[in-house]
């Protein structure tokens, strides 16, 4: 099937084999590997991306049924050179190790920070439960979105 | 005197490619002409083949062929046992690729499809029909070793595997006969699921025309990787290389060399093209390894007054249906000889018995036989309190070594490097307000709450460790690192190493080790690593060992430049060299400041080579092999607070408090890491972590909708503290400190939770501590 979807702001034309997943389109298809792939039942999050602003689980949604959106993936999250707020405090904050479940767990958090300014720490641990990390046993992940939480908030 | 850059909690060098998603794991990695590898697995735990038939398969879109054990005849070796117990009676059972006539447990392969694309390989996969003859399984470790269990290899006798015996039975007899107290559990260690969050791949490229085969894959030891991928396809091992890209994560279950990895390079080999596998996570629940899987019947003696007298266990270690590459190594050398702990116990016995079942293969798991010394331990000794009817801080205190700073040595002939037990065990009881706490608890009670704590002390045997005793223990390799500090005539650093880090931290840890050396700015280090033909040979990344064996490498070929430095920059200044001082990274004559020179110009001086002194040789690179004289010892002491509702069975895990000891911190950020995600690991097994068989061998935990790994919410912030007791054997007198928090963390949990339920009268059960688990037990202690 045809789909036009617009990914990192470029418009990407292709032919697809219906049961595609959108998670194998952005990887196989545009090279866009930094989405990753963590279980098989949309429990670890690890291929979170944004869909026209809505946090979403890339292996849970077919490529075709991306048609017409605009998605971000962790490739298009900082804007004119440099890193997003939530990739400076995850840097800052040591709050990744092996790096797999990162770029996910930055997409979800970025969203819900914009979403959820001044959020707190409490809020943060319960959201986050759509993401799994084995590394850091949480800690400092909660750190790092708290700080982008409480310098939105300040805002 | 700028700040020291050991010690320093700076950012990790690796973050940026890694929150960019620009770090490239080993599925990332495209090659054309690539085809894909899908296995069919057996769907049975315990059967004969009877027949397969490819043909549907065969003749689908995009297939390329489909292979059997027969196709693959003798064009691989079985994967090998590498870790040989001696005095055990050990038997080594075969473990082809893909299965020969019977498959053991499921998920074992039966054969294996090449298409042009994943999904087309994997409808393939599903079109090869099996016919097989289903044979009784058995999962249970001790059912398995017991009378009428079904027999999984014909020549493992009784499914034993090997019988390892550690101390004097009739000594430890002697020491419980005449003991005021005896107490006993049955302790069930269950099965976990390692579950790095990068699942397992492999992509092999053998290029025909140079017989050269490369296979990247998803490993903590691409070193051993080459040398079983060599011995099992017949190539040289100079014609094998092995990539270790970034690597997403491992606790262990990236050391064993699989079938899967072995089948891609087959496969390569025999189709002159790149062939790739990448486990789902369903398929990575079945086929990598699990870790644990003990039923422990343990005893401990001890005097009235709380004196620890002795700890004996009977052990019977469930080994899955093969034997993987270190497996006999962890319920015996890895556990048996922590059986004393941080305590002046003077008797000890273990009988450990490794056990063939149809469950998946077991191996090493973060803390690998250690957590599951510690759990027994600190089990028991809060068992003896409570019958002695003692405080069991009380009883921990009275029976911890003193402090001392070398050498050690315990009943189980270990000889601990150093430590100040007592030291971090008061200062954890501060941080958690003891005295305090015991008097909430009670007034807590009278209302009907239910709050508890459990506090663990612990030591364990990290740095793996010295050749010598690996190979008195039947490790098949040895145990030290190398490393090679690389400058460039332009002063900057590469660092090739051995180790295999795959989320350590290490490229940043191991930087700060060089910069403390010589003095160069940290971010002109770079440490390279994961490629066998770009790095020194190295054992790996695993048992806390990179820092402390690695960082030992590094620190002595650092030292060997700086003596070379020293020389050749008193020679250019015309200085004697005992006139040459050395500060932050420059080499300046005693008494004329003015006069001095960097390291970065004496590098270049080195390499340009137009005024060396008499014998020196050219360039700026010096190269270390480092095999540790003793493992090192970290220690400290965890408590846990937890509360629990005696209506729902639910537990509220409120403080975790750890205070650890691993010598000096040259990254507090990344110590407070590892030990943040270890106590996480080590939590969630006493909490909810478990993988659950049915009778006939069914994994029921076989995706993460059903194996319950640890989330966010289920924590608070944890309470870190530390002391520091340098290691007097290692050069900069670190400590490894990946596995403590596993170590620590789980008979810290169950025993806070087993303290609050005293009141209702539960004495015991079983991990993990589900709810479910703690509501039936309340309502059994109430009947």
């Amino acid at each position: 099937m045809q789909v036009a979807i617009t990914v990192n702001g470029v418009v990407h034309e292709r032919d697809v084999d219906p049961r595609t997943l959108l998670v194998h389109f952005l990887r196989e298809e545009l090279d866009l590997t930094g989405t990753k792939i963590g279980c098989d039942t949309s429990q670890c999050g690890a291929c979170t991306v944004h869909l026209d602003g809505k946090v979403l689980k890339s292996c849970t949604l077919l490529a075709v049924q991306a048609d017409g959106a605009e998605v971000t993936t962790i490739e298009g999250l900082a804007e004119n050179g440099e890193h997003h707020p939530m990739q400076t405090a995850f840097w800052e904050n040591h709050g990744l190790q092996c790096g797999y479940c990162t770029p996910g767990m930055i997409m979800a958090s970025a969203a819900f920070v914009r979403d959820n300014p001044g959020a707190s720490e409490g809020e943060i641990r319960h959201y986050l439960e759509g993401n799994i990390c084995r590394c850091t046993g949480y800690h400092n992940i909660v750190k790092a979105v708290k700080q982008v939480a409480d310098a939105a908030a300040g805002a | 005197m700028t700040t020291r850059i050991f010690g320093s909690g700076i950012k990790r060098r690796e973050d940026p490619r890694l929150i960019t998603g620009e770090a490239r794991y080993t599925d990332d990695i495209k090659l054309p002409g690539v085809l894909h590898m899908a296995v069919v697995r057996s769907p049975y735990a315990h059967a004969n083949i009877v027949s397969i038939d490819s043909s549907a398969a065969e003749a689908m879109d995009g297939v390329v062929a489909v292979y059997t054990s027969d196709d693959i005849g003798d064009g691989l070796a079985g994967l090998p046992t590498a870790w040989l117990i001696p005095d055990s009676d050990l038997k080594t059972p075969e473990h082809p690729a893909l299965a020969k006539g019977k498959v053991r447990y499921v998920g074992d392969g039966v054969a294996i499809v090449l298409a042009d694309d994943r999904y087309r390989a994997q409808d393939a996969a599903d079109a090869v029909v099996v016919d097989y003859e289903e044979l009784p399984a058995v999962i249970d470790p001790e059912e398995a070793a017991g009378e009428g269990a079904p027999l999984i290899h014909d020549d493992v006798e009784g499914n034993i595997a090997f019988r390892w015996v550690m101390g004097d039975r009739e000594a430890s007899d002697a020491v419980f006969d005449a003991a005021d107290v005896v107490v006993s559990e049955r302790i069930l260690q269950q099965r976990l699921l390692p579950t790095a969050m990068e699942p397992r791949a492999a992509m092999a490229q053998y290029n025909p025309a140079t017989q050269e085969l490369t296979l990247w894959c998803t490993s903590q030891n691409p070193h051993i990787h080459r040398f079983i991928i060599s011995a099992v396809t017949g190539l040289n091992e100079n014609k094998v290389r092995v990539i270790a890209p970034e690597v997403g994560g491992g606790f262990g279950s990236k050391i064993p060399c699989y079938p899967d990895e072995a089948l891609v390079s087959w496969a390569s080999i025999k189709l002159g093209v790149p062939v790739k596998w990448t486990e789902t996570r369903s398929e990575n629940y079945l086929i990598t390894i699990h870790g644990r899987d003990h039923v422990q019947h343990v005893e401990m003696a001890a005097s009235n007054d709380g004196t620890l007298l002795g700890v004996r266990a009977t052990v019977y270690a469930g080994m899955g249906g093969y034997l993987s590459t270190a497996a006999p190594g962890i319920p015996t050398i890895l556990h048996g000889l922590l059986y004393v702990g941080p305590y002046t116990m003077g008797s000890v016995f273990c009988e450990s018995i490794g056990v063939m079942t149809n469950g998946t293969p077991t191996d090493a798991y973060r803390g690998a036989g250690r957590p599951e010394a510690t759990f027994l331990l600190e089990r028991m000794v809060d068992n003896v309190a409570r019958k002695i009817g003692m405080d069991p801080v009380e009883v921990r205190r009275k029976n911890l070594i003193p402090a001392f700073e070398d050498g050690y040595e315990v009943a189980t002939t270990l000889i601990y490097d150093s430590g100040d037990y007592p030291a971090a065990f008061e200062k954890a009881l501060d941080m958690a307000g003891y005295g305090d706490f015991r008097r909430q608890q009670k007034s807590a009670e009278a209302d009907g709450r239910y709050l508890g704590i459990g506090v663990t002390a612990y030591t364990e045997m990290c740095g793996l460790g010295p050749s010598q005793v690996a190979g008195a223990v039947g490790f098949q390799g040895g145990l030290w690192e190398s490393a090679t500090v690389r400058v460039t005539p332009t002063g900057k650093v590469q660092a090739l190493i051995g180790a295999s880090p795959h989320g350590q931290g290490s490229e940043t840890t191991l930087a700060q080790i060089i910069a403390e050396e010589l003095g160069f700015p940290v971010d002109d280090i770079e440490v390279i690593h994961g490629d066998t033909t770009e790095t020194p040979m190295g054992w790996g990344t695993y048992g806390s060992r990179t820092t402390p064996v690695t960082g030992a490498a590094l620190a002595q070929a650092s030292r060997k430049l700086k003596d070379k430095a020293r020389v050749l920059a008193a020679h250019l200044m015309e200085a004697n060299v005992d006139d040459i001082e050395y500060a932050d990274g420059s080499f300046s004559v005693k008494g004329s400041p003015d006069q001095a020179q960097s390291i970065q110009e004496v590098a270049l001086m080195a390499h340009l080579a137009w005024n060396m002194p008499e014998g020196m040789d050219p360039g700026f690179e010096e190269s270390q092999f480092y095999d540790p004289p003793n493992f090192v010892y970290p220690f400290g002491t965890h408590i846990a607070i937890v509360e629990v509702d005696a209506e729902t069975g639910v537990i509220d895990l409120q403080r975790y408090i750890a205070v650890d000891d691993c010598g000096p911190q040259i990254n507090p950020e990344i110590v407070a890491g590892q030990i943040h995600g270890g106590v996480v690991q080590g939590a969630a097994q006493a909490l909810c972590e478990g993988a659950i068989y049915s009778d006939d061998g069914q994994l029921l935990t076989g995706s993460m909708m059903d194996y319950c790994m640890p989330k966010a919410d289920m924590f608070p912030n944890f309470e870190l503290g530390e002391t520091v007791t340098p290691s007097p054997h290692h050069p900069v007198g670190v400590k490894g400190v990946g596995e403590t928090g596993t170590i620590a963390s789980t008979p810290t949990v169950y025993n806070a939770v087993l303290d609050a339920l005293a009141p209702l009268g539960v004495t015991q059960i079983d991990m993990p501590l589900t709810s479910a688990k703690v509501w039936s037990a309340i309502q059994s202690a109430r009947a």
